[in-house]
């Protein structure tokens, strides 16, 4: 099994037919990923994926003629909004925001209509997810991982493949690797991951990935250590260096005041039980060391 | 993006809350002359403001008041041009100085947590409300607004209630929504009042009345939503601004210039700061933040190490670029045509994995660029290069 995607996952992908949105539609599809839908408004009818996949006007109609059950949202940010209630309204129950640049309060009304509906969000301002040997939504790409039973869980993008290809160099598998997102609003947390984890039978050790910037990893080291306590667990904080008041690129990641540092999340990793790597690098052998075989 | 405290007073006042009347002022000439039209409105003193975006104006001596104009003229001249946090301060705000009966503390703040807007009361105004918030955190009331029906009246009147302003009800409850207004007008991340005052004014007829007003306000807006208010870009306060800001800006480059010798550029905001905390580890100071951002070209290269360059304290320059949605091919021409430009060489050890990063290994050997395989590797070389290009 895996999380949040797996060989089930129907995907409809909104802005198939953008740029970026065509790109990674032809690596998730190529990576194995049923892809089964493209949704842009005003290109009903025709094709994407060169004739492999019907696009839809509306998420609805996706869903209707093909039972697309997951979305990837590749729109602009002016838009991305507005997609994902689409996917919401249509039925969809997981959604993938990629799209980056949304500003925090278009997303507060969203998120609560998303959880008023039953249905997940991951994201925005996220890598997506890859299960591997199964399927990829997002944009990881594929070279970095290999089949295994570590979950990863991260804030961030390219730190997620350093840290996930380290782990396959040294024959460190992974169930699946989700990218949470770097934004101060975002669908899905650490602790939801994690939660979904602890319910995976296949997933065996975890690795969390976070950063400076509010306190998302301090609340999801509290739960596992209540309920994650005999698995092997590695974390890496990116920013001890990231000094005071400065957004670090991220819009999430910024330390106010004495919140939200780095100190202050390796500790609480450390006493909920994580080995907490000081490089990415490091996590492998740590994950060994915690007692993880495979 | 930060804003200066008069201009925060502008978005405040434009929303229909109740804030005092101020000037603006750049020398002590004109601080003079507004604390005369201020005195001869009636005032009994003028207060001086440092207009910096650092807190801590008042402990650093940027806040004084000042009973006549020839006072406020000198305690200008002390104020204009001092240092606060290593901001040298341009200008300074002039209002009247209000009879403050008693302070209160009146913010709305994007909670991440809650994913809501929350509002945060407390009876203790004009201290640090971090500090209130560690030592007496019952002394602080928060109330989280409704994701899609706002702020309601019962939900303003309950926190003013738990303030101790039931006695400015109407006054207290228009300023609680007020600050959720602006907040949304605007795509502010934090609007503060602190202090929010009641405040003695004798009207022309010589009756006193008590009256709840904004003394200050602090806000901050949102990046993200900036481009949807063009308006507001205005208020970028460009005196404050490290030059290199814009220009990262203007190449959509983050860029965040820090004290250390070790100029970093690297793909992605986690893994900057990653490299950073590895330079560090290695005993290295990194110079900045960079995250040439996802997809980058070689002209957006070229500028990034123009922008490193430029701070005469980078001895040594580290490249870290992951490849996934960025071409390691590109990054490394790039690199190439920037040191074609430049105009002062300095080492430089490049790490290239990800995305086309084969093309990329031959372009940097053949024109002879010093690599790495791992971060590790390469932070341990880009310091030690800086040890030696510093000795």
């Amino acid at each position: 099994m895996s999380v949040l995607i797996g060989r089930e996952t129907r995907l409809v992908v909104q802005g198939i037919t953008g740029r970026e949105g065509e790109f990674h539609s032809r690596a998730m599809q190529a990576y194995g990923t049923r892809i089964v839908a493209g949704m842009t408004p005003g290109k009903g009818g025709q094709t994407a994926l060169d004739g492999t996949v019907p696009v839809f006007d509306t998420v609805a109609d996706a869903v209707r003629e093909t039972g697309a059950n997951t979305s990837c949202i590749f729109v602009p940010a002016p838009g991305a909004p507005d997609a994902i209630l689409e996917a919401v309204g249509a039925g969809i129950g997981t959604i993938f925001c990629i799209t980056e640049g949304i500003p925090a309060l278009d997303m507060v009304p969203v998120v609560e209509a998303v959880r008023q509906a039953g249905a997940r969000l991951v994201g925005p301002n996220c890598p997506g997810a890859t299960s591997p040997g199964r399927a990829k939504v997002g944009i990881i790409p594929d070279s970095v991982h290999r089949e295994g039973d570590v979950g990863v869980v991260s804030r961030s993008g390219t730190l997620t493949y350093e840290a996930v290809q380290a782990m396959t160099d040294a024959g460190i598998g992974q169930s699946t690797c989700v990218g949470i997102g770097g934004d101060p609003i975002i669908g899905t947390t650490f602790l939801d991951v994690l939660q979904l984890f602890a319910a995976d039978p296949e997933t065996r050790a975890l690795v969390l990935i976070g950063e400076i910037g509010g306190a998302a990893e301090e609340e999801a080291a509290a739960w596992a250590a209540e309920h994650l306590a005999d698995i092997p667990k590695a974390a890496f904080i990116a920013g001890r260096t990231a000094p005071e008041g400065k957004r670090m690129g991220h819009a999430g990641a910024i330390i106010s005041g004495r919140a939200g540092t780095a100190a202050s999340k390796v500790a609480a990793l450390e006493a909920a039980g994580f080995r907490v790597a000081g490089s990415p690098t490091e996590l492998p052998g740590l994950l060994r060391v915690a007692g993880h075989r495979g | 993006m930060k804003i200066q405290e008069a201009d925060a007073k502008g978005l405040l006042l434009a929303q229909g809350l109740p804030v005092p009347g101020w000037s603006v002022a750049r020398t002590p000439a004109e601080v003079r002359s507004a604390a005369e039209s201020i005195l001869a409105d009636g005032a009994g003193r003028v207060v001086i403001k440092a207009q910096v975006l650092v807190g801590g104006r008042g402990k650093a001596g940027g806040v004084k008041l000042a009973g006549s104009a020839a006072e406020a003229e000198a305690v200008a001249s002390a104020i204009l041009g001092m240092s606060i946090k290593g901001i040298t301060v341009r200008k300074v705000l002039v209002a009247a100085a209000a009879d403050i009966v008693k302070e209160y503390y009146l913010s709305a703040v994007l909670d991440r947590a809650a994913r809501r807007i929350l509002l945060m009361g407390s009876a203790e105004g004009g201290v640090e409300i971090e500090q209130v918030a560690a030592e007496r955190p019952d002394a602080i009331v928060t109330i989280h607004a409704h994701p899609h029906l706002g702020l309601g009246d019962w939900q303003a009147r309950q926190l003013a209630f738990r303030m101790g302003l039931g006695g400015h009800l109407r006054a207290a409850v228009g300023i609680a929504r007020g600050l959720v207004r602006t907040m949304l007008a605007y795509d502010a991340d934090l609007v503060e009042i602190n202090p929010l005052a009641i405040i003695r004014e004798t009207s022309a007829d010589g009756t006193v009345v008590e009256r709840l007003v904004c003394l200050d306000a602090k806000v901050t807006l949102d990046d993200s939503a900036l481009p949807r208010h063009p308006e507001l870009e205005a208020l970028r306060d460009l005196d404050e601004e490290d030059p290199a800001d814009a220009e990262a800006r203007e190449a959509g480059i983050s860029f965040i210039r820090l004290n250390g010798t070790i100029g970093c550029m690297v793909n992605g905001a986690g893994l900057a700061m990653t490299t950073m905390d590895l330079v560090k580890r290695a005993g290295g100071e990194p110079a900045n933040f960079l995250d040439i951002g996802g997809g980058a070209k070689s002209d957006r290269v070229a500028e990034a190490m123009r922008m490193i360059l430029s701070d005469p304290k980078v001895n040594a320059i580290l490249v870290n670029i992951f490849g996934g949605i960025t071409r390691g091919d590109e990054v490394a021409r790039g690199l190439i045509d920037a040191r074609a430009q430049q105009l002062r060489d300095v080492p430089m050890v490049v790490r290239i994995v990800g995305t086309n990063a084969t093309e990329a290994a031959e372009l940097l050997r053949a024109a002879r660029f010093e690599t790495a395989a791992t971060l590790d590797e390469a932070a341990a070389r880009a310091v030690a290069a800086a040890r030696t290009a510093g000795a």
